[in-house]
Formats: C-alpha cells, sequence, structure tokens
C-alpha cells in the first residue's frame, strides 16, 4: 500500500495531475474526484439545496470536466474551472424549476423594509476569532438556504465563490447595479440571522 | 415595517447604504471620514456595522470548507466515471 500512496502522492501537484488527467489516466481520474468533488458538491448543494440534485450535478460536472479536460488551458484552477461547470449545470436546473417564470430582473432592486437591521445587539462572542466549530458552519449553512434564491446566488458567487460583481453579472445576466443590490440586501439578511443566534447563544453561557 | 430605528434615521438610512462598499474597502476616503464620524457616535450603525463585518469574514471563510458528502456519493460518482 505504501508504494501506490507514494505513486498517487505526485498528483498532490496540479500540473502533474492535469498532465496525468490529459494522458488519461485512470488514477490521476480518481485523485482528481477524491480531490475537487467535495468542493463541487458543496457548491451545487449552496445552490440548489437539493441533495439529489446536487448529486446529478456533480456526477455531470465531472463526466463534462473529463470529456473537455483536453481543452483545459490551465490559465484557471482546476477547481475555479470545475466551479464554472457547476455553477451553469446548477443555473440551469434553477431555470429549468421556475414555471410559471417569474423574471429574475423584475424583482425590486433596492433595499426592501424586510432587509432592514432589526437586531441591533452587539455578538457577544467574536466568531470571526475563533476555529469555526461545526455548530457555526451548520448555522452559516442554515441561514444561507433561508435566502430567496435571487439572493442566494448572487452571494454564493460573489463572497464564497469569489468572483469579481461584474464575472457574478455574466454568470447570471445581471446588471452590475443588481449585484450590487443583492450582495447588500443579502449580506443585511445573513447579519439578521446570526445576529438572532449569536444573540441567543450568548444568553445561554 | 421598517424597524431600523436609531434615533436620527435618514442619517442611519444613508450610512446603511453606504456601508457595504466600506466593508469592500471601495468606499471613497471622503465619505469614509464623515461614515467612521457617524459610526463613532451612533451605537446601532456601530453594531449593524461590526456585525456585517464580522458575517462577511465568516462566510469568506466557506469558500475552501467543504460540506461532508453524504455516503455513497463518492462511490457512485467513481463508478459513473468507470473508475472503480
Amino acid at each position: 500500500m505504501t508504494g501506490l500512496q507514494i505513486h498517487l502522492s505526485i498528483y498532490d501537484d496540479e500540473k502533474q495531475l492535469l498532465i496525468g488527467l490529459q494522458r488519461g489516466d485512470n488514477d490521476a481520474c480518481t485523485c482528481f474526484v477524491k480531490q475537487f468533488a467535495p468542493l463541487v458538491y458543496t457548491q451545487a448543494m449552496r445552490m440548489v439545496n437539493d441533495p439529489d440534485e446536487a448529486e446529478s450535478i456533480l456526477q455531470t460536472t465531472f463526466i463534462k470536466a473529463c470529456a473537455k479536460i483536453g481543452e483545459f488551458e490551465g490559465r484557471s484552477g482546476l477547481s475555479t474551472w470545475l466551479y464554472r461547470i457547476a455553477t451553469n449545470e446548477a443555473l440551469m436546473f434553477l431555470r429549468r424549476q421556475q414555471t410559471p417564470r417569474v423574471s429574475i430582473e423584475k424583482v425590486d432592486e433596492t433595499v426592501q423594509p424586510g432587509d432592514m437591521p432589526h437586531n441591533l445587539n452587539a455578538w457577544p462572542i467574536d466568531p470571526a476569532h475563533q476555529v469555526l466549530d461545526g455548530e457555526i458552519r451548520a448555522q452559516l449553512e442554515l441561514a444561507l438556504v433561508e435566502l430567496p434564491e435571487n439572493l442566494r446566488l448572487v452571494f454564493i458567487l460573489r463572497e464564497i465563490q469569489e468572483l469579481s460583481t461584474e464575472e457574478t453579472a455574466i454568470t447570471l445576466g445581471l446588471s452590475i447595479s443588481a449585484v450590487k443590490v443583492r450582495l447588500h440586501r443579502a449580506r443585511l439578511r445573513l447579519r439578521e440571522l446570526l445576529a438572532d443566534y449569536f444573540n441567543s447563544e450568548g444568553d445561554a453561557q | 415595517m421598517i424597524k431600523f430605528d436609531p434615533q436620527n434615521t435618514a442619517e442611519c438610512l444613508d450610512i446603511l447604504s453606504q456601508m457595504n462598499q466600506y466593508v469592500d474597502g471601495e468606499l471613497a476616503a471622503e465619505i469614509c471620514h464623515d461614515l467612521e464620524q457617524h459610526l463613532s457616535e451612533c451605537q446601532d450603525c456601530q453594531v449593524v456595522f461590526d456585525t456585517l463585518a464580522k458575517t462577511v469574514k465568516l462566510y469568506r471563510s466557506l469558500h475552501d470548507t467543504p460540506l461532508e458528502m453524504p455516503t455513497g456519493v463518492e462511490e457512485r460518482l467513481l463508478k459513473r466515471l468507470n473508475l472503480n
């Protein structure tokens, strides 16, 4: 087993992994899956909030990635490339779900009364200075799926996937100003959801 | 039903609309000065700013922290790719 592990560890290096993938080496493909599948699954799950569909998106993403690996030029990292494929698959799924379709651009592109801060208590703990424990992470994920889809998608692409405002606008077919307003609204809503959680946690301690 | 109702609502709403850019460091320097002045005098806005910045920081840390995949997902993926 030791020999095999040493052999496969060369694929920890992304350049070597890409060479292996483009050569059609099965070990490289297995390493590719083991290294990136959790990230792709997570991206899909956050976007569609449906485990079965997230798995379907994961499979389609890797099937497409493996089929097109010869065209991958390495201008971005492999994870960025995979995220892009997964994002497009997730968006296609969400578009199919929207029947009758409410035009995504008809949503008011201004901060709404429901976005306003209600909870004005300081947080008793500073989670940003703590190791992100499982419970806080679970709360972050829970709050995220409570966001309306139009706000959630912008937030995921901008804050978690770290796309620029312009890239997010192109990906979602929105104007730059719509992306900015939605990001602001999403942040305010998430702050509110987390404020309720952290304040109740502080009371409990 | 706007509940954000600190002492000086109009100014606070103005500050709130600029807070996103401030969190991202994209606000012009002269506006930053006015905003910081307001934050130093308005407890409610200070709390909103502080907790908004923490919210953003927390979520950015999720970038490289995947969820745990349910049992069988990886195995089925490898099978779909004819890798097992």
